[in-house]
């Protein structure tokens, strides 16, 4: 008898809360809170790594096309136009690396538009230069231009035209995907909030009689947070598990657009993201931080009232 | 010990508005004991909630172990909290707490070791003669049982001041007398120590310095 008190104590329910914090709705609610979030997480690392793919790739690169190489430039000391191209590619600053395609390579890619007989066309073939860029910024059309005064006809054709467009769609995709975030953190701080409050007015009486025996806010604000805490945070990992299949499918169908094209197709969980996993294991630790805050902000606001 | 300055306190606020007392200026030394007289409605609670700083005078100026209630930051009052002990009207003990933790909650919220906890909590309810009962849960107590162990409640923590509000309402005599050696004892060791009571036959069997009020205002101290 005199034993059971001592075992109790460290864990005395002296406000009553198991039953007035206790029901499944606090945890239910952060639980699909957390679901929402782990979405939203996924949505936005799925474009974010769209956008870095698109922007190590294509948009970086440029085409130059010199229709008659083998004249000499307008500045005949350059030597033939597609060297004087060249050189002045290799002089731009921003430009990483400059080359000229072979014949064979040429001749490679017409081939699906001219057939075998691009091998033996008669056609005289455009100087075709692939260029990588540092950075997507370049001013293209002051480089065509001064490509142009070089070696007339010359044409500067960006690929990141439309990667721009689908990087800033993806962006967009991106910054909703932590609007939403902040708004599953605010509905879920106000969900604590509400629990808190209805809490707090249930046990009016008890919190009176303790605040009576000189306990200080400090003591009655961490009965509340220990216990907001503990449910968000099981709440929190319930919904992150639970949007775990419906992520790493996400993240498998993601997978063909972001990885090498010669990688072997993932595995069900390898199919996640490093990131996207950490997102996953922070979200309950998130939820209990909120948990945390806010019954501690709630619960002092309150015993405001208190003298 | 205790000092009040021209005291009120009303309650509510707008139309609703309730003066409970008014105009009290009386003091009390450290060691003293007071009877608290009146009839109902007087104030006597009230009175016994302003000096165990649950509520702030809305007049005059109040000190409490030397502290002017009034100008005291809100966050030291916890700590001259735990240096008073309360026996409530109606007990005011935690329905979902067996008697021994109700009786250990003073201690606990000052934060000592649960081994002193156990040791003085036993030894407090086995004075108030609810050693068998320390398990029981306040509905399933008698109203007598509850009465000492919201005593044992407000004396575990030896407090400095020591306000009781009808202690003797639900005792029967054997009872109240038992009340009232401890209430001399712990006034003897030094609290001081005010009750108030309509009991008049326990009165007159301890003569003592009374404050009498009615209708919130302080009529005698004598
Ligand atoms: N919380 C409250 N709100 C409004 N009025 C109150 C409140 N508590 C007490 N009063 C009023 O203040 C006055 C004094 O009440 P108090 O409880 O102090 O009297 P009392 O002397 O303790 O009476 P009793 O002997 O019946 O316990 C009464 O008129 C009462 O109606
Ligand atoms: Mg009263």
């Amino acid at each position: 008898m005199s034993k059971a008190p001592s075992l109790r104590s460290s864990r005395l329910d002296d406000l009553g809360l198991r039953r007035a914090l206790g029901d499944g709705m606090l945890p239910l609610l952060v639980a699909a809170m957390a679901f929402l979030a782990a979405l939203a997480l996924a949505g936005s690392a799925g474009a974010a790594a769209l956008v870095r793919h698109w922007q190590q790739g294509a948009a970086t690169t440029l085409t130059v096309q010199v229709p008659t190489p083998l004249l000499a430039a307008t500045n005949a000391a350059a030597g033939t136009r597609l060297e004087a191209v060249l050189a002045l590619l290799h002089a731009s600053p921003g430009v990483t690396a400059a080359r000229a395609l072979s014949e064979q390579e040429l001749r490679a890619l017409l081939r699906p538009w001219l057939g075998e007989g691009a091998a033996a066309s008669p056609l005289p073939l455009p100087a075709v230069i692939a260029v990588r860029l540092a950075t997507d910024a370049a001013d293209l059309a002051d480089l065509q231009s001064r490509l142009a005064a070089l070696a007339p006809g010359t044409l500067v054709e960006s690929h990141g035209a439309w990667v721009h467009r689908l990087a800033l769609l993806a962006r967009s995709l991106q910054a909703c995907a932590w609007l939403a975030l902040a708004v599953v953190a605010a509905v879920a701080a106000a969900v604590v909030a509400v629990a808190t409050r209805a809490g707090l007015a249930a046990r009016r009486d008890a919190i009176e009689i303790v605040h009576g025996l000189g306990a200080a806010d400090t003591y009655i604000a961490a009965r509340f947070a220990a216990r907001t805490t503990r449910l968000a945070a099981l709440g929190g990992l319930v919904g992150s598990l639970a949007a775990l299949p419906a992520v790493a499918g996400l993240a498998m169908l993601a997978t063909p657009f972001v990885a090498a094209p010669a990688a072997p197709p993932p595995t069900f969980l390898a199919a996640l993201p490093g990131e996207l996993v950490l997102g996953l294991t922070a979200l309950p630790l998130f939820a209990a931080a909120i948990g945390f805050v806010t019954a501690q902000t709630t619960v002092r606001l309150w015993l405001r009232r208190l003298p | 010990m205790i000092r009040l300055d021209g005291v009120g306190l009303t309650y509510g606020s707008g139309k609703t508005v309730t003066e409970a007392l008014r105009g009290l200026s009386f003091s009390v030394p450290e060691g003293g004991f007071r009877w608290l007289l009146g009839p109902s409605g007087a104030g006597k609670t009230s009175l016994l909630r302003l000096l165990q700083l649950a509520a702030r005078p809305t007049a005059g100026r109040l000190s409490v172990f030397e502290a002017d209630i009034g100008r005291t930051p809100r966050a030291a009052l916890p700590l001259l909290r735990r240096r008073i002990g309360m026996v409530f009207q109606d007990f005011r003990l935690l329905a979902h707490l067996s008697a021994f933790d109700n009786v250990a909650l003073p201690l606990r919220i000052a934060g000592r070791p649960e081994g002193q906890v156990r040791a003085d909590v036993t030894e407090m309810l086995r004075w108030v003669g609810l050693s068998r009962r320390s398990d029981a849960r306040p509905a399933e107590l008698s109203g007598g049982e509850q009465q000492r162990a919201a005593i044992a409640r407000a004396v575990v923590c030896r407090p400095g001041l020591l306000l009781a509000d009808e202690p003797t309402g639900n005792l029967d005599d054997t009872q109240a007398e038992r009340l009232m050696l401890l209430l001399k004892e712990m006034n003897r060791l030094g609290a001081t120590v005010l009750v108030a009571t309509h009991n008049a036959a326990l009165v007159a069997r301890h003569p003592a310095r009374a404050l009498r009020l009615d209708r919130g205002r302080l009529v005698a101290d004598e």
